[in-house]
């Protein structure tokens, strides 16, 4: 089999991809249509970020993956490795070393800084969808910005259970103009998106979707003047580096359901824990 | 004490390697050769070609041998090779009068100009398991004749005479390319033809036939279904004219459906079509099923509510290998996005709680 | 065929089309940055920064339309041979290429639709400097920035576009700059200072 090109994909294709990255950041939150291809990864296991990672890495950048916060997971690991082979990017887990992160489901807990740029893996990009299954029509929505549907349903939520029952992929909207779908990351994590240095980017394969938020890009949870936006977490401390800030995971530790709670951001545990920070659960 | 799990890239390449024994099973069995599986398994290496897209029987061989026989697997390492490949041209559209036909019938016509030619085909096979296969593969030449040289025309062609059949009028617009531009709604016929020809098979044989049980009913008849080879011609700037550079096994139905007449069109005949890489006849005739239920709003029938007349439901769930890769998808972590739902869920019983308690109390 | 028409290209296009990618991203993401862009020698009147930025976009899939003296023979048969961009009128065009005076008027570009607004025109615009000037709010500044820019008025009338409407590189020499359709321009205090001095 012949060799590869760098990063992967062909020029063309990464021309393709760079173009509609350039429209997604000058129209902040509207889905760009993208060719998207086939890749060695299955739709749904991160090939739209892949593809937006190809299309944005160069030789000198330091790459970092997660999915679910963690450096180690299996499916991070294999695109890690992925980018290592095709593209010969150093690589790292230190959020602040790298200069690309692409991810699953969660924002770094460290501020990220400029320099930086965030690939997201999304699976349904299209707020709309679940409301909505006709493209057609969630397109011509986002046009008119109809997105009274939207807002009925969360008051649904919230006549019904008090809450607005969403508590990931929590939709946004992007400088007053298109709601947007952060991606399945915890609602815990929505606040970062507007408040962030580093450029957002992210891609949906299988859905044939780009979307961008520049740096400092105005994101608004979206909520009600009664039941305003929280952004909720475990009522726990971590149970390894005892940090109170961080998004956490729920161990199941032992046969009769003991539980703990730690970081679900391993690279941030790991250095408060080097920085001597000690969780009631640590050795 | 908890130790977080650590080595992800261990455990795959351990994964990988124990795939790979299994893929080549007891070794005291002989190994598969990418020539037996072309050979032998050609139906299954066509079906492969098909829906990845990608005209190659050894590399489909390759696929399927790489896949354990998976022939979804086999059809996405297709696909992800084909999508690397560089494009040097479009060839010129291929002309299946000029099929060299190893198969050709028609069910609306007893007989007719080129003959019913059965070829290879299971369908009057009596499907008992041979268990001399078991022993010996071996099988005496079936007989043979001088194939001809005459073209076999098409069997719409002579409705089209008599004006009975809605007409097809040439058109040399370029088609939209699937694989290079996003789809978009709303298709129109040559978009969705090109994603029923590499749409997953069980899929297409599915909605073909809830048309057929009457969701969307267009009572079609086989016009013809022919199967053969066709040369593949490429314009060559440099030349200035089209040469040959390959040939291509297709297989093409046309259906002839029932029509009694619209609000815009008269009574005729309409036209269903199916044409897909290789011998894979099960596959071009759903394709034409579903093409003829998807052409409602331009024959200005209506619309029922079936899914196989539903553009967006058809063509947005009938790549498997979308399918496949998202349904997978859910055996990969999903613990944040669940520790969220928990929390909520934990959150709401409480509150629930509190005011039943509140309730009793009053 | 000239012998520059061949020369001039990346010569080793996936990496240098990468680091070019990335300058032309940052100012995108950024307005106001100045990036630098390098790896391309086209024939004049094509800056560095402005072949770069096309070898880096443009493809037999993008519709060029070459404003002004940029319609040359020099730079048609350079941009033929390294990108095989068609070219065309400022109606169909992806990619515009000129300087101000010669791009304008906007109202000839696609701004795109409502429903695909990304189907519009990116103006690649040489200019003579890249600096301070105009005041830019909008996404991707975090307070404000500013920018040198050939004029306000037009800037001005494509932002009530959005989200239509037209997005603009400005190259220099070997450095370039960005401002999508969605930012703000304003005259800076200091220009508008020196406007009511003069008036």
């Amino acid at each position: 089999m012949t060799e590869y090109n760098f990063a992967y994909l062909d020029e063309q294709t990464k021309r393709m991809i760079r173009r509609a990255i350039l429209k997604g950041l000058a129209i902040p939150g509207y889905q760009v249509p993208f060719a998207s291809r086939e890749m060695p990864m299955p739709y749904g296991w991160g090939t739209g970020g892949v593809q937006v990672s190809a299309a944005v890495l160069t030789p000198k950048d330091t790459f970092k993956v997660i999915d679910q916060g963690a450096d180690d997971t299996t499916n991070a690991v294999s695109i890690r490795t992925f980018f290592q082979r095709t593209a010969g990017v150093a690589t790292t887990t230190a959020t602040s070393d790298a200069t690309v992160i692409q991810t699953r489901h969660r924002i770094p807990e460290e501020r990220l800084h400029e320099g930086q740029i965030l690939v997201y893996q999304v699976p349904i990009p299209e707020p709309l969808r679940f409301l909505e299954p006709r493209e057609s029509e969630t397109r011509k929505m986002h046009s008119l910005e109809e997105y009274g549907l939207m807002h009925v349903k969360l008051y649904e939520d919230i006549s019904r259970h008090g809450h607005i029952a969403t508590s990931y992929a929590y939709p946004v909207k992007v400088e007053g103009r298109y709601v947007m779908d952060p991606s399945p990351i915890p609602k815990f994590d929505n606040p970062k998106l507007g408040d962030m240095a580093a450029i957002q980017l992210f891609g949906a394969g299988r859905e044939q979707r780009i979307y961008a938020l520049p740096p400092y890009t105005q994101v608004v949870s979206l909520d009600f003047e009664d039941h305003p936006f929280e952004a909720s977490k475990a009522d726990h401390p971590c149970g390894m580096c005892g940090a109170t800030d961080s998004y956490l995971d729920e161990l199941i530790i032992d046969d009769a359901g003991g539980r703990m709670f730690v970081c679900s951001d391993t690279d941030y545990c790991e250095a408060r824990q080097s920085a001597g920070h000690k969780g009631k659960d640590a050795a | 004490m908890y130790v977080a799990v650590k080595g992800g890239e261990r455990a795959i390449e351990n994964a990988h390697a124990w795939l790979a024994e299994e893929r080549r099973g007891n070794t005291d069995v002989a190994e598969l050769s990418i020539a037996q599986i072309r050979e032998q398994l050609s139906l299954a290496v066509n079906r492969v070609m098909a829906e990845g897209s990608l005209y190659d029987p050894d590399l489909a061989a390759l696929a399927i041998k790489q896949a354990q026989g998976d022939l979804i697997e086999a059809i996405f390492l297709i696909r992800a090779y084909r999508t690397t490949l560089p494009r040097f041209g479009a060839s010129e559209p291929v002309d299946t009068g000029m099929m060299a036909c190893d198969r050709r019938i028609s069910a609306t016509f007893k007989d007719l100009p080129g003959g019913q030619v059965l070829g290879p085909t299971f369908d009057y096979t009596h499907r008992l398991l041979d268990f001399k296969l078991a022993a010996d593969g071996e099988v005496p030449k079936a007989p043979s004749r001088d194939a001809g040289t005459a073209t076999v025309p098409h069997v719409t062609e002579f409705l089209n005479r008599e004006g009975l059949i809605e007409e097809a009028p040439h058109d040399d617009t370029p088609p939209p390319d699937l694989t290079r531009e996003p789809l978009e709604m709303p298709a129109d016929r040559a978009l969705r033809l090109q994603a029923l020809t590499r749409a997953d098979e069980g899929f297409t044989l599915g909605l073909a036939y809830s048309t057929q049980r009457g969701y969307g009913r267009n009572h079609a008849f086989v016009g013809e279904l022919r199967i053969g080879s066709v040369p593949v011609e490429m314009d060559i700037p440099e030349l200035g004219f089209a040469v040959e550079i390959g040939e291509v096994i297709l297989t093409e139905c046309e259906t002839v459906n029932q029509f009694t007449g619209s609000k815009t069109e008269p009574p005729q005949f309409t036209r269903g079509y199916g044409l897909v890489f290789g011998q894979t006849e099960r596959k071009a005739i759903s394709m034409a099923l579903v093409d003829r239920a998807l052409r409602w709003e331009e024959l200005g029938e209506d619309n029922v509510g079936a899914p196989a007349q539903d553009t967006e439901f058809v063509l947005y769930h009938a790549d498997n290998i979308q399918a496949t890769g998202f349904l997978e998808h859910i055996k990969l972590p999903h613990y944040v996005d669940f520790q969220s739902e928990l929390e909520l869920v934990r959150k709401l019983r409480r509150e629930a709680g509190a005011q039943q308690v509140q309730e009793a109390a009053e | 065929m000239q012998a520059n028409t061949l020369s001039g290209g990346f010569a080793d296009p996936a990496t240098q089309s990468a680091h070019a990618f990335r300058s032309v991203m940052e100012a995108m993401a950024r307005p106001g940055t100045i990036q630098d862009i390098h790896g391309a020698v086209p024939p004049a009147p094509l800056s560095p920064a402005m072949g770069a930025v096309l070898l880096t976009l443009c493809d037999t899939e993008t519709p060029v339309y070459l404003a002004g003296d940029m319609d040359c023979e020099a730079a048609r048969a350079w941009l033929a041979f390294h990108t095989g961009a068609p070219f065309v009128g400022p109606a169909q065009c992806m990619f515009a290429v000129g300087k101000w005076d010669a791009l304008t008027p906007l109202a000839i570009y696609p701004i795109g639709t409502s429903e695909y607004p990304d189907r519009s025109a990116t103006l690649i615009v040489e200019c003579s400097e890249l600096a301070a000037g105009a005041t830019l709010t909008g996404p991707g500044i975090k307070d404000q920035a500013t920018l040198s820019l050939p004029e306000l008025e037009a800037f001005q009338a494509n932002r009530t576009l959005f989200p239509l409407g037209l997005d603009f590189i400005f190259t220099c020499g070997e450095r370039l700059a960005a401002l999508p359709r969605s930012i703000e321009v304003s005259r800076s205090s200091s220009e508008a200072i020196a406007q009511a001095g003069a008036s």
